[in-house]
């Protein structure tokens, strides 16, 4: 989907679906709140597309100490281009550490030294379990998505779990296709027993940002509408979900991106576009 | 010792063979494009590919016919997209090419296993997935100390694994730095080994420096030179990933007959990877160089006698 950057400032006129609020897009709206989300987080694995954008942006405004993971077997990143796949040469030059991928995914990962990892959805459930494998069924699927990766294992793994991504109707499924990566499973009593009892170090999902809004999960697990972003609205949020979600009683509007915020991304962070147009 | 050092015709001709289960391994980084052509132009037949991100190249090897099965975790032309290709044969009523699929460090572990002579590799994966429904490989076991339950993948023996690296002597010691992936596993699992390098160096320049050393020559059947062969992926320190290309194959690749055609033209109409970079063109091979150095510093291991 393309959006039009409007000029600001701009009126709740040109808040629809398919436009942007003043002197912003909701992705860049969308890339902002995730990379606050991670202000005061120490380290954090990033994911292809758009995390790799919000987490760069939280290392140049929020948290300018975190610790960039990539999954290709980087710790301590220090990238000076956006990397188009996560498996770039300019985030191996200036790193901490180039580790083979069996010492990251078993020293890094599963020994529980990740804070914060990222993953994005073709489809997520209200309890933030998450299908990146196939629409339809798994031997004929009508859509055959990219799998796993190291999704499954971040779900898992990984101290909490942040999903970015775009809401719609088709994503934001009462019962998704195909589970590749656990969340809150049914619900959270039992999630938080299976981790206990399995000796999982990561406590599941914590936040869900999307184009519309931030959403963190409730004492039963689901997911609950926390913020609005400027220019959304509760029916465009009912609209692109498959359930009836649970609404804060207190919803916040997310404060626009600042100027500063929107400069990195624009200038220094994806100057062509490639993530946010 | 004797000199391993092949032509890729003749590496490829002597230790690829079809129904073999072959890895061409390097994860984003130091991917054997030179490799996976000739095993295209050489018309191998059902061949079981095995990658952790089959990417572009077994997106046009299983265009180019040779696939009859994918191992895999991660599918996609990252950030691009799909592999269009490979979804052509893997959706809808029609799907015809065989799948077995795991996650990255599923992948990594079985490669390790094989690597390790293990019957097995332990992980805390896969719990409450619906990946061991669909792969009946994915196991899960007890711990024999008591202390809960893992899942396990069986070990990944491939019968030729193809790595490209910056630099290998003759013997085949190989050195590789930037992202390492799983190729010193994939390697050690393998029955055979082509060792694909950008550059053939003295074994001084190697013992010089063996920490870098990531296989020994021990387990290389074949080293072949071949400058720019893992173009449109990257070697660090000496060229860039096309990004464009990666891009630029989206739109080929979803025409089945646009993708024969790039087949036609870039591969069966070539001799080989010299043949190909004549074509790419000295612009396009100057434009991917590194904008500047950025040389390690240099350690001393000291002599002692």
């Amino acid at each position: 989907m393309s959006e039009q950057r409007m000029p600001a400032p701009a009126g709740p006129a040109s808040a629809s679906a398919s436009g942007s609020a003043g002197g912003f897009s909701r992705t860049e709206m969308m890339i902002v709140a995730a990379a606050r989300a991670l202000a005061g987080q120490r380290v954090c694995f990033v994911g292809v597309g758009l995390p790799n954008i919000a987490v760069n942006l939280a290392k140049r405004t929020v948290s300018p100490d975190l610790e960039l993971v990539y999954e290709a077997g980087v710790f301590g990143a220090e990238p000076a281009r956006l990397p188009l796949s996560i498996g770039d040469p300019t985030i191996v030059t200036g790193a901490t550490a180039v580790t083979s991928m069996l010492e990251l995914f078993g020293y890094y990962l599963q020994r529980g030294l990740i804070d914060v990892g990222f993953l994005g959805a073709a489809q997520i459930d209200r309890f933030g379990n998450i299908n990146t494998t196939v629409i339809g069924d798994y031997a004929h699927p009508k859509t055959r998505l990219p799998g796993s990766g190291g999704a499954c294992e971040i779900a898992i793994n990984a101290r909490q779990v942040f999903v970015i991504m775009r809401q719609s109707a088709r994503s934001f499924v009462e019962r998704i296709d195909f589970r590749t990566s656990p969340g809150n499973l049914g619900g959270a009593e039992n999630a938080a027993r299976i981790r206990r009892e399995q000796g999982w170090l990561g406590s599941g999902p914590s936040v869900v940002v999307t184009d519309l809004g931030v959403y963190h999960f409730d004492a039963s697990g689901e997911m609950r509408l926390d913020s609005l972003h400027p220019g959304a609205s509760l029916d465009e949020v009912r609209a692109t979900m498959g359930w009836d979600p649970r609404i804060a009683d207190d919803l916040a509007t997310t404060p626009a991106p600042t100027a500063d915020e929107l400069r990195l991304i624009r200038e220094e962070l994806d100057p062509d576009g490639m993530y946010t147009k | 010792m004797s000199s391993k050092v092949a032509s890729m015709r003749d590496a490829v001709a002597d230790l690829v063979r079809d129904g073999d289960t072959v890895a061409i391994e390097g994860f984003t980084h130091l991917i054997s494009f030179a490799a996976g052509h000739e095993i295209i132009r050489q018309r191998k037949r059902d061949l079981t590919l095995a990658r952790m991100t089959p990417d572009l190249i077994y997106d046009q090897m299983v265009a180019g016919g040779v696939a009859r099965k994918l191992i895999f975790s991660w599918l996609g032309n990252p950030g691009v997209g799909g592999l269009n290709a490979i979804r052509r044969v893997t959706e809808g009523p029609g799907a015809s090419l065989e799948m077995e699929e795991y996650s990255h460090f599923g992948m990594v572990a079985r490669y390790t296993a094989g690597a390790m002579n293990l019957p097995f590799f332990p992980l805390r994966s896969y719990f409450e997935t619906d990946l061991p429904k669909v792969n009946p490989l994915i196991r899960p076991i007890d711990s024999p100390y008591g202390d809960g339950t893992v899942y396990a993948v069986p070990p990944l023996r491939p019968d030729v694994t193809v790595i490209h690296a910056q630099r290998a002597d003759a013997e085949g010691n190989t050195q590789v730095w930037g992202l390492l992936g799983c190729q010193k596993e994939a390697a050690f699992a393998a029955d055979r080994v082509i060792v694909v390098v950008e550059e053939l160096v003295e074994g001084s320049i190697i013992r010089a420096d063996p920490n870098r050393t990531i296989v020994p020559g021990i387990v290389v059947d074949a080293v072949v030179v071949e400058p720019f062969g893992a173009h449109p992926s990257y070697v660090q320190g000496y060229y860039d990933r096309d990004n464009r290309f990666y891009r630029d194959w989206d739109p080929i690749s979803r025409d089945a007959a646009l993708t024969d055609g790039w087949l036609a033209e870039w591969v069966h109409g070539l001799s080989g990877r010299a043949e190909y970079v004549a074509k790419l063109g000295e612009e396009r091979v100057t434009s991917l160089r590194p904008s500047a150095p950025a040389p390690s510093g240099v350690v001393d291991y000291g002599e002692y006698r």
